[in-house]
């Protein structure tokens, strides 16, 4: 169940960048989670308002997106979709594949609010 | 409550060491090796304030600066910072001080049962003639493993996870602190049994070793591709079962190779000492030449 360490280890993220950004309340936290990147993204929503309880990040907004994945073909250079780590080339049925996106696991914005300017 | 000393560290991991029952180390996030470093690497620059945001925008073209957009008393800020950018950072410091002291360390995954231990059991007394071994060993509890090692002679350390299903980088970089390691040797860290979640955790470590056993399925790196896809090389234990098991060697390595086409392959018995020599020989061969 590493999807709550990592809510944790998400929480701790934006509360220290929210608090050195001046803000009180955190409203909204976009992530970036590839279909590859091992993370089960509904168990990651579960766990974050979880681990959002007490902090300024309660009752946040998560939103996640999830990018598919892309292979390139080590042998012919071309690039298709990927649903698993294990594909084969569509052209030339090579196996010698590399994963070139969709193990993203990135924080991309938090909305915070600050206190009357 | 921690049940030993009685203090609040209930939820972090405990360093135990075996034959020293009062022995222990609770890994605190929050203590300085988790702190917020800003130095080298860290993508963001607060030496700002949050008025200045409008006029000094040139401040966050930097590579991984931030970017405001301003809605009333709301903003949004960019990050574009990795999550387990706090993991990453602790477990590149690991891996400089690996280097810097020539240790060769390596990080043991795979299911609960399949040998690891007893893999580290049969190897180390092989290797520490020429070559100073250490161990970390990772479980949720007990100093079981620790214990097996520790009667080879050679250094170790216990970190229970307590419910934690991994290891993390701040508890390779305590526990290193608390081991006696030696410039030039071999550092061997076996993570909690588990296939699944610590593929994500980086610890520091120069390759990730996945051991599988012939009593387990053949498609195994089909089931669980993130490791098999995360690891430098597969060792396939336990062959002396194989006339008694179904376990089709060939499908498995075929299995394993599909998911990465990088993995080293070694198929071994740590019961019988079949086929540990070319282990041996390949691992004698890279603490020379890491």
């Amino acid at each position: 169940m590493h999807e709550m360490s990592i809510a944790m280890s998400i929480v701790d993220a934006v509360v220290a960048n929210a608090e050195k950004e001046g803000g009180v309340r955190i409203s909204g936290v976009e992530l970036l989670v590839g279909k590859l990147a091992g993370i089960e993204a509904e168990s990651l929503k579960f766990c974050f308002s979880a681990a959002t309880k007490g902090t300024i990040a309660e009752g946040a907004a998560l939103v996640i997106g999830e990018p598919e994945g892309t292979g390139e073909c080590g042998e012919c250079g071309m690039r298709f979709p990927v649903t698993f780590y294990y594909a084969e080339c569509p052209k030339c049925r090579s196996l010698r594949i590399t994963i070139v996106s969709g193990e993203e696991f990135l924080i991309q914005t938090i909305t915070i609010e600050e206190e009357g300017e | 409550m921690c049940d030993t000393c009685g203090c609040s560290g209930d939820c972090g991991a405990v360093l135990r060491k075996p034959g020293e029952s009062d022995y222990h180390v609770h890994v605190n996030p929050g203590t300085e090796e988790h702190s917020h470093s800003h130095a080298g690497g860290e993508t963001h620059d607060h030496d700002h304030f949050p008025e200045e945001h409008h006029d000094r925008d040139y401040m966050h073209n930097h590579d991984g600066g931030h970017h405001h957009h301003h809605e009333g008393t709301s903003r949004k800020i960019v990050l574009e910072q990795d999550v387990l950018q706090q993991n990453n950072l602790l477990a590149e410091r690991n891996r400089g001080y690996f280097e810097a002291r020539n240790i060769f360390a390596l990080n043991f995954l795979s299911s609960p049962g399949s040998g690891k231990t007893s893999l580290l059991e049969k190897i180390i007394p092989l290797l520490h003639q020429r070559f100073p071994v250490a161990v970390i060993e990772g479980d949720q509890q007990t100093t079981n493993d620790a214990d097996r090692i520790h009667a080879l002679g050679v250094p170790v350390i216990q970190i229970n996870t307590g419910s934690g299903c991994h290891l993390d980088a701040l508890m390779v970089n305590r526990a290193v602190k608390e081991l006696d390691l030696q410039d030039n040797s071999l550092l061997c860290i076996e993570n909690v049994g588990n296939l699944v979640c610590p593929a994500l955790f980086d610890l520091g470590e120069a390759l990730k070793v996945v051991i599988i056993s012939v009593t387990e399925g053949d498609d195994k790196p089909l089931k669980y591709p993130t490791m098999f896809h995360e690891a430098d090389l597969c060792i396939l234990n336990k062959i002396d079962l194989l006339p008694y098991v179904e376990f089709d060697v060939a499908k498995c390595r075929e299995n394993a190779m599909r998911v990465n086409h990088h993995l080293e392959w070694f198929e071994l018995s740590a019961t019988t000492g079949e086929g540990l020599a070319q282990w041996q020989q390949w691992l004698e061969k890279r603490l020379l030449h890491h």
